[in-house]
Protein backbone atom coordinates (compact mmCIF):
# COMPACT_ATOMS: atom_id res chain seq x y z
CA UNK A 1 0.00 0.00 0.00
CA UNK A 2 2.97 1.81 0.64
CA UNK A 3 3.25 2.60 -3.35
CA UNK A 4 -0.39 3.98 -3.40
CA UNK A 5 0.09 6.63 -0.81
CA UNK A 6 3.35 7.78 -2.94
CA UNK A 7 1.30 7.14 -6.19
CA UNK A 8 -1.30 9.82 -4.49
CA UNK A 9 1.14 12.14 -3.38
CA UNK A 10 2.43 12.35 -6.79
CA UNK A 11 -1.08 13.04 -7.78
CA UNK A 12 -1.39 15.86 -5.60
CA UNK A 13 1.28 17.59 -7.11
CA UNK A 14 0.09 20.43 -8.97
CA UNK A 15 3.39 20.45 -11.22
CA UNK A 16 2.92 17.03 -12.54
CA UNK A 17 -0.71 17.93 -14.23
CA UNK A 18 0.28 21.50 -15.84
CA UNK A 19 3.84 20.37 -16.83
CA UNK A 20 5.09 20.21 -20.62
CA UNK A 21 4.07 16.33 -20.79
CA UNK A 22 2.77 15.90 -17.92
CA UNK A 23 -0.62 14.65 -16.96
CA UNK A 24 -3.14 17.12 -18.76
CA UNK A 25 -0.72 16.98 -22.02
CA UNK A 26 -0.97 13.40 -22.13
CA UNK A 27 -4.53 13.26 -21.34
CA UNK A 28 -5.49 15.63 -24.36
CA UNK A 29 -2.94 13.18 -26.49
CA UNK A 30 -4.31 10.05 -25.17
CA UNK A 31 -7.74 11.29 -25.91
CA UNK A 32 -7.36 12.98 -29.60
CA UNK A 33 -5.37 9.36 -30.25
CA UNK A 34 -8.37 7.45 -29.03
CA UNK A 35 -11.29 9.70 -30.75
CA UNK A 36 -9.72 9.14 -34.31
CA UNK A 37 -9.02 5.83 -33.60
CA UNK A 38 -12.41 5.16 -33.13
CA UNK A 39 -13.93 7.32 -35.90
CA UNK A 40 -11.50 4.89 -38.09
CA UNK A 41 -12.83 1.88 -36.93
CA UNK A 42 -16.56 3.10 -37.15
CA UNK A 43 -16.16 4.54 -40.71
CA UNK A 44 -14.73 0.70 -41.68
CA UNK A 45 -16.70 -1.42 -39.34
CA UNK A 46 -20.31 0.12 -39.00
CA UNK A 47 -20.73 0.30 -42.89
CA UNK A 48 -18.96 -3.06 -43.60
CA UNK A 49 -20.79 -5.12 -40.72
CA UNK A 50 -24.48 -3.04 -41.97
CA UNK A 51 -24.01 -4.10 -45.22
CA UNK A 52 -22.69 -7.64 -44.69
CA UNK A 53 -25.69 -7.76 -41.86
CA UNK A 54 -28.56 -6.16 -44.62
CA UNK A 55 -27.39 -8.89 -47.25
CA UNK A 56 -27.68 -11.84 -44.66
CA UNK A 57 -23.82 -13.15 -45.40
CA UNK A 58 -20.76 -13.30 -44.20
CA UNK A 59 -21.32 -14.30 -40.74
CA UNK A 60 -18.96 -16.73 -40.34
CA UNK A 61 -15.96 -14.55 -42.08
CA UNK A 62 -16.71 -11.94 -39.04
CA UNK A 63 -16.34 -14.58 -36.58
CA UNK A 64 -12.94 -15.63 -38.06
CA UNK A 65 -11.80 -12.15 -38.27
CA UNK A 66 -12.75 -10.98 -34.68
CA UNK A 67 -10.81 -14.47 -33.29
CA UNK A 68 -7.84 -13.53 -35.34
CA UNK A 69 -7.30 -9.76 -34.23
CA UNK A 70 -7.34 -11.01 -31.05
CA UNK A 71 -4.00 -13.46 -31.21
CA UNK A 72 -2.44 -10.41 -33.21
CA UNK A 73 -0.23 -8.63 -29.97
CA UNK A 74 -1.04 -4.49 -30.05
CA UNK A 75 2.52 -4.21 -29.10
CA UNK A 76 3.24 -6.12 -32.92
CA UNK A 77 1.16 -2.97 -34.99
CA UNK A 78 2.47 -0.76 -33.34
CA UNK A 79 6.18 -1.35 -33.94
CA UNK A 80 5.24 -2.89 -37.23
CA UNK A 81 3.30 0.04 -38.77
CA UNK A 82 5.59 3.29 -38.17
CA UNK A 83 8.30 1.25 -40.61
CA UNK A 84 5.36 0.81 -43.11
CA UNK A 85 4.82 3.86 -45.74
CA UNK A 86 2.74 5.32 -42.80
CA UNK A 87 5.59 6.66 -41.55
CA UNK A 88 6.27 7.78 -37.11
CA UNK A 89 4.48 9.78 -35.07
CA UNK A 90 0.58 9.89 -34.73
CA UNK A 91 -0.68 8.17 -37.90
CA UNK A 92 0.74 4.33 -37.24
CA UNK A 93 -0.72 3.86 -33.74
CA UNK A 94 -4.14 5.23 -34.30
CA UNK A 95 -4.22 2.75 -37.07
CA UNK A 96 -2.93 -0.09 -35.01
CA UNK A 97 -5.85 1.04 -32.32
CA UNK A 98 -8.50 1.13 -35.06
CA UNK A 99 -7.29 -2.55 -36.24
CA UNK A 100 -8.27 -3.94 -32.79
CA UNK A 101 -11.14 -1.73 -33.16
CA UNK A 102 -13.10 -2.80 -35.87
CA UNK A 103 -13.83 -6.58 -34.80
CA UNK A 104 -16.54 -5.45 -32.18
CA UNK A 105 -17.90 -2.50 -33.90
CA UNK A 106 -18.58 -4.93 -37.34
CA UNK A 107 -19.64 -8.00 -35.36
CA UNK A 108 -22.07 -5.96 -33.65
CA UNK A 109 -23.70 -3.68 -36.36
CA UNK A 110 -23.85 -7.42 -38.19
CA UNK A 111 -25.43 -9.23 -35.28
CA UNK A 112 -27.74 -5.80 -34.46
CA UNK A 113 -29.14 -6.64 -38.12
CA UNK A 114 -29.29 -10.05 -38.22
CA UNK A 115 -31.03 -10.55 -34.85
CA UNK A 116 -33.59 -8.40 -36.46
CA UNK A 117 -37.35 -10.46 -36.44
CA UNK A 118 -37.51 -12.09 -40.19
CA UNK A 119 -41.53 -11.22 -40.37
CA UNK A 120 -40.34 -7.57 -39.76
CA UNK A 121 -38.57 -7.15 -42.75
CA UNK A 122 -41.20 -9.29 -44.47
CA UNK A 123 -43.92 -7.19 -43.11
CA UNK A 124 -41.91 -3.94 -44.22
CA UNK A 125 -41.00 -5.42 -47.59
CA UNK A 126 -44.67 -6.28 -48.31
CA UNK A 127 -45.46 -3.18 -47.49
CA UNK A 128 -43.31 -2.22 -50.63
CA UNK A 129 -40.06 -0.96 -49.32
CA UNK A 130 -37.10 -1.20 -51.26
CA UNK A 131 -33.69 -2.38 -50.15
CA UNK A 132 -32.48 1.12 -49.06
CA UNK A 133 -35.56 1.93 -47.31
CA UNK A 134 -35.52 -1.39 -45.71
CA UNK A 135 -32.18 -0.53 -44.32
CA UNK A 136 -32.62 3.55 -43.54
CA UNK A 137 -36.60 2.60 -42.15
CA UNK A 138 -36.68 -0.54 -40.56
CA UNK A 139 -32.95 -1.95 -39.87
CA UNK A 140 -30.94 0.69 -38.65
CA UNK A 141 -33.51 2.23 -36.13
CA UNK A 142 -33.65 -1.57 -35.03
CA UNK A 143 -30.45 -2.03 -34.42
CA UNK A 144 -28.96 1.08 -33.05
CA UNK A 145 -28.88 -0.53 -29.63
CA UNK A 146 -26.24 -3.46 -30.86
CA UNK A 147 -24.46 -0.49 -32.74
CA UNK A 148 -24.23 1.45 -29.23
CA UNK A 149 -23.00 -1.82 -27.60
CA UNK A 150 -20.41 -2.34 -30.09
CA UNK A 151 -18.87 1.67 -29.89
CA UNK A 152 -18.99 1.02 -25.77
CA UNK A 153 -17.27 -2.09 -26.45
CA UNK A 154 -14.71 -0.67 -29.32
CA UNK A 155 -14.19 2.58 -27.73
CA UNK A 156 -13.66 1.27 -23.53
CA UNK A 157 -10.49 -1.07 -25.94
CA UNK A 158 -9.31 1.75 -27.66
CA UNK A 159 -8.61 3.98 -24.41
CA UNK A 160 -7.16 1.16 -22.67
CA UNK A 161 -5.27 -0.20 -25.72
CA UNK A 162 -4.17 3.54 -26.29
CA UNK A 163 -1.95 3.43 -23.14
CA UNK A 164 0.61 0.76 -24.96
CA UNK A 165 1.67 3.57 -27.13
CA UNK A 166 4.07 4.40 -24.88
CA UNK A 167 6.28 1.67 -25.76
CA UNK A 168 7.10 3.53 -29.49
CA UNK A 169 7.01 6.98 -28.15
CA UNK A 170 3.38 7.45 -29.11
CA UNK A 171 2.40 9.96 -26.65
CA UNK A 172 -0.90 9.33 -24.50
CA UNK A 173 -1.23 8.47 -20.92
CA UNK A 174 0.73 5.37 -21.24
CA UNK A 175 4.36 7.92 -21.36
CA UNK A 176 2.96 8.64 -17.61
CA UNK A 177 4.06 4.79 -16.52
CA UNK A 178 6.75 4.31 -19.16
CA UNK A 179 8.64 7.89 -17.38
CA UNK A 180 8.10 6.64 -14.28
CA UNK A 181 10.13 3.46 -15.13
CA UNK A 182 12.48 5.71 -16.47
CA UNK A 183 12.93 7.45 -12.89
CA UNK A 184 13.75 3.95 -11.51
CA UNK A 185 12.04 2.71 -8.45
CA UNK A 186 14.69 3.57 -6.07
CA UNK A 187 14.28 7.16 -7.12
CA UNK A 188 10.93 7.27 -6.31
CA UNK A 189 9.37 6.09 -10.14
CA UNK A 190 7.19 3.77 -8.02
CA UNK A 191 4.72 6.83 -7.41
CA UNK A 192 4.50 8.10 -10.68
CA UNK A 193 3.92 4.26 -12.00
CA UNK A 194 1.05 4.01 -9.85
CA UNK A 195 -0.07 6.98 -10.21
CA UNK A 196 -0.05 6.27 -14.17
CA UNK A 197 -1.37 3.09 -13.86
CA UNK A 198 -4.51 4.70 -11.45
CA UNK A 199 -5.19 7.94 -14.33
CA UNK A 200 -5.36 5.25 -17.16
CA UNK A 201 -7.29 2.43 -15.24
CA UNK A 202 -9.92 5.07 -14.45
CA UNK A 203 -10.01 6.68 -17.98
CA UNK A 204 -11.27 3.50 -18.82
CA UNK A 205 -13.38 2.71 -15.87
CA UNK A 206 -14.91 6.65 -16.84
CA UNK A 207 -15.28 5.96 -20.87
CA UNK A 208 -17.26 2.50 -19.70
CA UNK A 209 -19.77 4.14 -17.66
CA UNK A 210 -20.51 7.12 -19.95
CA UNK A 211 -21.20 4.85 -22.97
CA UNK A 212 -23.21 2.69 -20.95
CA UNK A 213 -25.01 5.74 -20.28
CA UNK A 214 -25.26 6.79 -23.75
CA UNK A 215 -26.42 2.79 -24.32
CA UNK A 216 -29.07 3.28 -22.24
CA UNK A 217 -30.26 6.34 -23.59
CA UNK A 218 -30.43 5.11 -27.27
CA UNK A 219 -31.80 2.14 -26.47
CA UNK A 220 -36.07 2.38 -26.52
CA UNK A 221 -37.45 1.58 -23.28
CA UNK A 222 -39.19 -1.32 -24.17
CA UNK A 223 -36.15 -2.80 -25.04
CA UNK A 224 -34.11 -2.23 -22.21
CA UNK A 225 -33.52 -5.15 -19.72
CA UNK A 226 -35.01 -7.49 -22.46
CA UNK A 227 -32.30 -9.57 -23.15
CA UNK A 228 -28.63 -9.29 -22.46
CA UNK A 229 -26.25 -6.62 -23.84
CA UNK A 230 -24.84 -8.75 -26.75
CA UNK A 231 -21.60 -10.55 -26.08
CA UNK A 232 -18.49 -10.00 -28.55
CA UNK A 233 -15.43 -11.39 -28.69
CA UNK A 234 -13.51 -7.99 -27.23
CA UNK A 235 -9.98 -9.13 -26.61
CA UNK A 236 -8.43 -7.89 -23.12
CA UNK A 237 -7.08 -4.42 -23.65
CA UNK A 238 -3.65 -5.82 -24.77
CA UNK B 1 10.48 -25.95 -33.37
CA UNK B 2 12.92 -28.64 -34.45
CA UNK B 3 13.39 -26.43 -37.61
CA UNK B 4 15.05 -23.86 -35.90
CA UNK B 5 17.16 -25.83 -33.91
CA UNK B 6 18.61 -27.35 -36.79
CA UNK B 7 21.12 -24.83 -38.34
CA UNK B 8 19.93 -24.11 -41.69
CA UNK B 9 21.62 -25.49 -43.97
CA UNK B 10 23.38 -23.34 -47.20
CA UNK B 11 20.70 -24.75 -49.93
CA UNK B 12 17.77 -24.27 -47.53
CA UNK B 13 14.96 -23.45 -50.37
CA UNK B 14 14.00 -20.10 -48.57
CA UNK B 15 17.46 -19.24 -47.27
CA UNK B 16 18.61 -15.47 -48.03
CA UNK B 17 22.13 -15.02 -49.12
CA UNK B 18 24.65 -15.26 -46.54
CA UNK B 19 24.42 -11.40 -46.06
CA UNK B 20 20.94 -11.09 -46.27
CA UNK B 21 20.79 -8.33 -49.00
CA UNK B 22 21.36 -4.74 -48.90
CA UNK B 23 18.44 -2.70 -46.16
CA UNK B 24 16.44 -3.96 -43.39
CA UNK B 25 14.52 -6.97 -45.05
CA UNK B 26 11.62 -7.96 -42.93
CA UNK B 27 12.37 -11.31 -42.58
CA UNK B 28 15.82 -13.20 -42.37
CA UNK B 29 16.56 -16.71 -41.89
CA UNK B 30 20.13 -15.77 -41.36
CA UNK B 31 19.10 -13.18 -37.90
CA UNK B 32 16.77 -16.52 -36.89
CA UNK B 33 19.05 -18.94 -37.32
CA UNK B 34 22.12 -16.92 -35.43
CA UNK B 35 20.04 -15.94 -32.62
CA UNK B 36 18.22 -19.50 -32.44
CA UNK B 37 18.75 -19.68 -28.69
CA UNK B 38 17.39 -16.68 -27.58
CA UNK B 39 14.30 -16.85 -29.57
CA UNK B 40 13.86 -20.70 -28.47
CA UNK B 41 13.87 -18.97 -24.95
CA UNK B 42 11.97 -16.44 -25.86
CA UNK B 43 9.14 -18.78 -27.01
CA UNK B 44 9.81 -20.35 -24.29
CA UNK B 45 9.29 -18.50 -21.68
CA UNK B 46 6.04 -16.71 -23.44
CA UNK B 47 4.77 -20.36 -23.29
CA UNK B 48 5.57 -20.86 -20.40
CA UNK B 49 4.22 -17.49 -18.55
CA UNK B 50 0.77 -18.50 -20.95
CA UNK B 51 0.16 -21.69 -19.43
CA UNK B 52 1.16 -21.05 -16.06
CA UNK B 53 -1.59 -17.70 -15.96
CA UNK B 54 -4.27 -19.57 -18.09
CA UNK B 55 -3.79 -23.04 -15.70
CA UNK B 56 -4.52 -20.98 -12.56
CA UNK B 57 -7.05 -18.81 -13.73
CA UNK B 58 -9.20 -22.15 -14.44
CA UNK B 59 -7.89 -23.30 -11.47
CA UNK B 60 -9.76 -20.34 -9.94
CA UNK B 61 -12.45 -19.44 -12.04
CA UNK B 62 -14.29 -23.09 -12.50
CA UNK B 63 -15.12 -23.00 -8.70
CA UNK B 64 -15.73 -19.52 -8.97
CA UNK B 65 -18.39 -20.37 -11.45
CA UNK B 66 -19.58 -23.51 -9.49
CA UNK B 67 -19.95 -20.77 -6.57
CA UNK B 68 -22.05 -18.17 -8.74
CA UNK B 69 -24.09 -21.34 -10.47
CA UNK B 70 -25.47 -22.56 -6.48
CA UNK B 71 -25.86 -19.32 -5.19
CA UNK B 72 -27.47 -16.86 -7.52
CA UNK B 73 -27.14 -13.86 -5.89
CA UNK B 74 -23.81 -14.35 -6.26
CA UNK B 75 -23.61 -14.15 -10.06
CA UNK B 76 -24.08 -10.60 -10.59
CA UNK B 77 -21.30 -9.53 -7.56
CA UNK B 78 -18.54 -12.20 -9.51
CA UNK B 79 -19.81 -11.28 -12.67
CA UNK B 80 -19.21 -7.33 -12.16
CA UNK B 81 -16.47 -7.50 -10.10
CA UNK B 82 -14.47 -9.19 -13.29
CA UNK B 83 -15.92 -7.24 -15.35
CA UNK B 84 -14.02 -3.88 -13.75
CA UNK B 85 -10.65 -5.59 -13.76
CA UNK B 86 -11.42 -6.64 -17.77
CA UNK B 87 -11.70 -3.16 -18.53
CA UNK B 88 -8.61 -1.88 -16.35
CA UNK B 89 -6.01 -1.33 -19.23
CA UNK B 90 -3.73 -4.10 -19.24
CA UNK B 91 -0.70 -1.69 -18.72
CA UNK B 92 -2.39 -0.12 -15.84
CA UNK B 93 -2.62 -3.06 -13.98
CA UNK B 94 1.10 -3.78 -14.64
CA UNK B 95 1.95 -0.81 -12.99
CA UNK B 96 -0.09 -0.89 -10.17
CA UNK B 97 1.22 -4.34 -9.50
CA UNK B 98 4.81 -4.35 -10.42
CA UNK B 99 5.79 -1.77 -7.75
CA UNK B 100 4.28 -3.94 -5.14
CA UNK B 101 5.42 -7.31 -6.45
CA UNK B 102 8.24 -6.50 -7.81
CA UNK B 103 9.47 -4.91 -10.85
CA UNK B 104 11.88 -7.22 -12.40
CA UNK B 105 9.75 -10.55 -11.36
CA UNK B 106 7.03 -12.58 -13.91
CA UNK B 107 5.18 -12.41 -10.89
CA UNK B 108 3.89 -9.28 -11.43
CA UNK B 109 3.00 -10.10 -14.95
CA UNK B 110 1.56 -13.49 -14.23
CA UNK B 111 -0.62 -11.95 -12.09
CA UNK B 112 -2.23 -9.18 -14.45
CA UNK B 113 -2.42 -12.61 -16.61
CA UNK B 114 -4.92 -14.35 -14.61
CA UNK B 115 -6.80 -10.87 -13.71
CA UNK B 116 -7.55 -11.07 -17.10
CA UNK B 117 -8.05 -14.97 -18.11
CA UNK B 118 -10.37 -14.93 -15.28
CA UNK B 119 -13.41 -13.01 -16.71
CA UNK B 120 -13.44 -15.04 -20.05
CA UNK B 121 -13.38 -18.26 -18.12
CA UNK B 122 -15.81 -17.51 -15.28
CA UNK B 123 -18.49 -16.41 -17.92
CA UNK B 124 -18.31 -18.96 -20.16
CA UNK B 125 -18.05 -21.41 -17.80
CA UNK B 126 -20.99 -19.77 -15.99
CA UNK B 127 -22.74 -19.85 -19.32
CA UNK B 128 -22.31 -23.35 -19.94
CA UNK B 129 -23.61 -24.50 -16.45
CA UNK B 130 -26.76 -22.58 -17.02
CA UNK B 131 -27.19 -23.89 -20.15
CA UNK B 132 -27.06 -27.73 -19.19
CA UNK B 133 -31.26 -28.38 -19.22
CA UNK B 134 -33.92 -28.20 -16.09
CA UNK B 135 -35.12 -31.66 -17.10
CA UNK B 136 -31.45 -32.98 -17.23
CA UNK B 137 -31.26 -31.80 -14.02
CA UNK B 138 -34.05 -33.51 -12.64
CA UNK B 139 -33.91 -36.51 -13.32
CA UNK B 140 -30.35 -36.78 -12.14
CA UNK B 141 -31.76 -35.96 -8.91
CA UNK B 142 -34.58 -38.28 -9.46
CA UNK B 143 -31.49 -40.83 -9.60
CA UNK B 144 -30.70 -39.79 -6.56
CA UNK B 145 -27.26 -37.67 -7.20
CA UNK B 146 -26.80 -35.05 -4.48
CA UNK B 147 -25.63 -31.90 -5.97
CA UNK B 148 -21.96 -32.30 -5.62
CA UNK B 149 -22.73 -35.85 -7.48
CA UNK B 150 -24.77 -33.90 -9.87
CA UNK B 151 -21.61 -31.31 -10.21
CA UNK B 152 -18.90 -33.86 -10.91
CA UNK B 153 -21.13 -36.41 -12.86
CA UNK B 154 -24.07 -33.88 -15.04
CA UNK B 155 -23.53 -30.39 -15.12
CA UNK B 156 -19.28 -30.03 -15.44
CA UNK B 157 -19.44 -32.65 -17.93
CA UNK B 158 -22.51 -30.90 -19.74
CA UNK B 159 -20.83 -27.28 -19.34
CA UNK B 160 -17.44 -28.49 -20.74
CA UNK B 161 -18.02 -27.21 -24.36
CA UNK B 162 -18.87 -23.78 -22.94
CA UNK B 163 -15.56 -24.24 -20.40
CA UNK B 164 -13.48 -24.96 -23.45
CA UNK B 165 -14.62 -21.73 -25.19
CA UNK B 166 -13.05 -19.75 -22.61
CA UNK B 167 -10.09 -21.62 -22.55
CA UNK B 168 -9.66 -21.12 -26.14
CA UNK B 169 -10.26 -17.50 -25.85
CA UNK B 170 -8.43 -16.99 -22.65
CA UNK B 171 -5.47 -18.83 -24.44
CA UNK B 172 -5.54 -16.68 -27.22
CA UNK B 173 -6.03 -13.17 -25.79
CA UNK B 174 -3.12 -14.47 -23.17
CA UNK B 175 -0.47 -15.18 -25.43
CA UNK B 176 -0.77 -11.39 -27.08
CA UNK B 177 -1.03 -9.88 -23.35
CA UNK B 178 2.41 -11.70 -22.13
CA UNK B 179 3.96 -8.95 -24.94
CA UNK B 180 2.91 -6.02 -22.43
CA UNK B 181 4.84 -7.71 -20.07
CA UNK B 182 7.65 -5.72 -21.73
CA UNK B 183 7.05 -2.84 -19.64
CA UNK B 184 8.92 -4.77 -16.95
CA UNK B 185 11.63 -6.89 -19.38
CA UNK B 186 9.32 -9.55 -18.88
CA UNK B 187 7.49 -9.79 -21.96
CA UNK B 188 8.96 -13.14 -23.89
CA UNK B 189 8.34 -12.52 -27.17
CA UNK B 190 7.05 -9.19 -27.02
CA UNK B 191 10.76 -8.37 -25.73
CA UNK B 192 11.94 -9.20 -29.04
CA UNK B 193 9.53 -7.30 -30.77
CA UNK B 194 10.65 -4.24 -28.60
CA UNK B 195 14.20 -5.28 -28.95
CA UNK B 196 14.05 -5.04 -32.79
CA UNK B 197 11.75 -1.28 -32.70
CA UNK B 198 14.69 -0.02 -29.86
CA UNK B 199 17.87 -1.61 -32.02
CA UNK B 200 17.70 0.83 -35.09
CA UNK B 201 14.22 -0.49 -36.19
CA UNK B 202 15.34 -3.84 -37.20
CA UNK B 203 12.84 -5.35 -38.98
CA UNK B 204 13.52 -8.87 -39.33
CA UNK B 205 13.47 -9.12 -35.09
CA UNK B 206 10.29 -7.79 -35.03
CA UNK B 207 8.77 -9.81 -37.76
CA UNK B 208 10.47 -13.12 -36.34
CA UNK B 209 8.58 -12.16 -32.80
CA UNK B 210 5.06 -11.38 -34.36
CA UNK B 211 5.21 -14.52 -36.46
CA UNK B 212 6.13 -16.64 -33.60
CA UNK B 213 3.62 -14.87 -31.22
CA UNK B 214 0.48 -15.01 -33.38
CA UNK B 215 1.85 -18.61 -34.35
CA UNK B 216 1.99 -19.93 -30.72
CA UNK B 217 -1.57 -18.59 -30.45
CA UNK B 218 -3.17 -20.02 -33.32
CA UNK B 219 -1.13 -23.61 -32.70
CA UNK B 220 -2.74 -23.43 -28.57
CA UNK B 221 -6.29 -22.74 -30.36
CA UNK B 222 -5.90 -25.91 -32.66
CA UNK B 223 -4.61 -28.01 -29.79
CA UNK B 224 -7.29 -26.72 -27.42
CA UNK B 225 -10.08 -27.26 -30.06
CA UNK B 226 -8.54 -31.19 -31.01
CA UNK B 227 -8.83 -31.41 -27.21
CA UNK B 228 -12.27 -29.88 -27.18
CA UNK B 229 -13.43 -32.58 -29.41
CA UNK B 230 -11.95 -35.26 -28.20
CA UNK B 231 -13.64 -34.84 -24.69
CA UNK B 232 -16.78 -33.91 -25.68
CA UNK B 233 -17.70 -36.83 -28.55
CA UNK B 234 -21.19 -36.08 -27.89
CA UNK B 235 -20.76 -32.38 -29.59
CA UNK B 236 -19.29 -33.55 -32.61
CA UNK B 237 -22.80 -34.79 -33.63
CA UNK B 238 -24.99 -32.33 -32.51
CA UNK B 239 -23.13 -29.25 -34.57
CA UNK B 240 -23.40 -31.33 -37.57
Amino acid sequence: MNYFREGFVWLNDPLNWTNPGGLLDRLGEHLLISLWAVLLGCAIGWPLGIWLGHRGRGGGAIVTIANLTLAIPTLALLTILPLTPLGFGKPPVVVALAVFAVPPLLANAYTGLRQIDPETRDAAKGMGLSGGQLLRQVELPLSVPYLAAGLRTAAVQVVATAALAAFVNGGGLGEIISAGFGVGMSNGGGGQIVAGGIVVALLALLVEALLAAVQRLVTPPALRGARRRPTTAAAPAG
Amino acid sequence: MSFLSRAPAPAWPLAAPADDGPGNPWFSWRYVHDNAGEILSALQFHAGLTARAVIIALVVAVPLAVVAYWWRPLTGPILALSGVLYTIPSLALLALVAPAVGTTSDTSVLIALVLYALLVLVRNALAGLTQVPSEVRDAAAGMGYGRLGRLLRIELPLALPGILTGLRLATVSTVALVTVGSLIGKGGLGEMILGGFRNNFYKAEIMTGTILCVGLALVLDLVLAGLGRLVTPWARERRS
